[in-house]
């Protein structure tokens, strides 16, 4: 019977990943141009935002993966500090600087979109300043795994960390939002709200949002990949050196 | 536990233990800001309870890396991690020794400082209790972040980014009592809930903390 953790085998994720990877990149690629091209072109304007509206096609979906790729370190960095299964926290290493990169498009294109419609760059707001905080977690995450140079030891050391941050970023959400009140507007995305976004907008935001979960996913399983391969190299440097 | 507390601070006390070292830097950090933002008292009353709650952090922050770097450096901290004393006892207790050390003496002269910055009379009990309440919070989440980094070379300044994130809540809600007792506001809630994340904290990053350092002296 197949089990999820056969892919823990590096081999064998390899493989498979190799197999997924042609696919998830085209489909990615493919339902982001046309989100995109869709979202920019073919949508009107809002009455009162003009074009400006149209950054949420990146926005949005750039915001959604900055916190999933953090969720999704966490489970990898759970995953290897209960089964210890080296892909799982080489998956959370290879998540870090996409999800990074991912909470600085959101905060650019927030502050492109602030500065007309609200007249500044930044505030402190609540939701700003947590994906500020969010964005000092990653940093911190990756330095840690920059700086110990033993493989095992950095995989759980910044588990731990990804553990604790996670509490922290957590409560610096909520501590945030008693701190100061907030400009961005609330969820209007929902699924189990009457009152969203018009399906004008709605509907290429989906596609957005597609493309940019499978674009997430590719790189992951693309930097996974590099990751395996990287130590695989470097074992087998070790060993020549000692024969 | 008792024996393992009084040498850690012992050795704080004695030379080169750096406990005036944190007070220095803390008096050094308010008297600059008055350089920084100009001599303008109604200024200075404003911002004081700000000032004074970041100045004590990052004196808290300077002290870390004492907490575990020297019991690594000389061997004396894989001596401790075999003793019967569990991993979370010791740490804790790290924490406790680091707290009496650093955190006590810069609640106690944070009301000298608060002086110096013009904060009004009647800020003076909620900055002291915001302080009192706050500062285990920054030397247990400190504690942390030193067993996290203790096996890298150099690992001041990881360190520093790594904890400051950690820190945030305790900031936001010590700040913000201590702000609200100076405008003469209301100050219970954001004091309750500082005083339930440094109970929460000292209840469960000790394990945390001995997990890490478990696997840096592997």
């Amino acid at each position: 019977m197949a089990s999820l953790w056969e892919y823990a085998n590096p081999r064998k994720f390899i493989t498979t990943s190799n197999r997924v990877l042609p696919w998830v990149g085209a489909l990615a690629l493919t339902s982001l141009s046309i989100g995109l091209v869709w979202g920019f072109f073919f949508t009107p304007e809002d009455y009162r935002q003009g074009a400006s509206v149209k950054i949420i096609y990146l926005h949005v979906p750039a915001a959604l993966m900055a916190i999933n790729a953090w969720l999704m370190m966490l489970v990898g960095s759970l995953i290897w500090l209960v089964r210890r299964h080296h892909v799982s926290a080489l998956a959370a290493r290879a998540a870090a600087p996409v999800g990074a990169v991912m909470t600085v498009i959101a905060l650019v294109t927030g502050a492109l979109w602030g500065q007309p419609i609200w007249g500044t760059w930044w505030v402190w707001d609540p939701r700003l300043t947590s994906f500020l905080i969010l964005f000092l977690f990653y940093l911190g995450y990756m330095a840690l795994w920059s700086a110990v140079e033993d493989g095992d030891t950095a995989a759980d050391l910044t588990s731990v960390l990804c553990l604790v941050g996670s509490v922290f970023a957590l409560l610096s959400r909520y501590a945030v939002l008693f701190w100061n009140q907030g400009l961005h507007q609330g969820a209007s995305l929902s699924l189990d709200k009457e009152e969203n976004v018009a399906d004008v907008f709605y509907l290429p935001l989906l596609v957005c949002i597609a493309g940019f979960v499978l674009l997430f996913v590719a790189l992951v399983l693309l930097r996974t990949q590099t990751e395996i391969r990287a130590r695989r190299m470097r074992a087998l440097l070790a060993r020549e050196r000692m024969g | 536990m008792i024996a393992l507390l009084i040498r850690d601070l012992r050795l704080a006390v004695r030379a080169g233990g750096g406990l005036g070292l944190g007070l220095a830097f803390f008096l050094i950090v308010v008297v600059l800001v008055p350089f920084a933002v100009g001599p303008r008292a109604d200024l200075h009353r404003v911002i004081a309870p700000g000032v004074l709650w970041l100045g004590a952090l990052l004196a808290c922050l300077l002290s870390l890396d004492r907490i575990f770097a020297l019991d690594h450096e000389d061997g004396s901290l894989d001596l401790l991690a075999t003793a019967p004393l569990p991993l979370e006892a010791l740490t804790a207790i790290k924490a406790l020794a680091h707290w009496l050390t650093t955190g006590l003496p810069l609640v106690l002269a944070a009301s000298v400082l608060a002086i110096l910055m013009n904060l009004p009379a009647q800020g003076y009990v909620p900055l002291f209790a915001s302080l009192v309440l706050g500062t285990p919070a920054l030397s247990v989440i400190g504690t942390f972040g030193a067993a996290l980094t203790v096996g890298v070379r150099r690992g001041g300044l990881l360190m520093s980014l790594l904890v400051l994130p950690l820190y945030v809540p305790t900031l936001i809600f010590g700040a913000e009592a201590a702000r609200r007792g100076a405008e003469g506001l209301p100050y219970a809630t954001p004091l309750m809930m500082l005083a339930g994340i440094t109970f929460a904290v000292i209840a469960l990053l000790p394990f945390a903390s001995a997990a890490v350092v478990r696997v840096n002296l592997r």
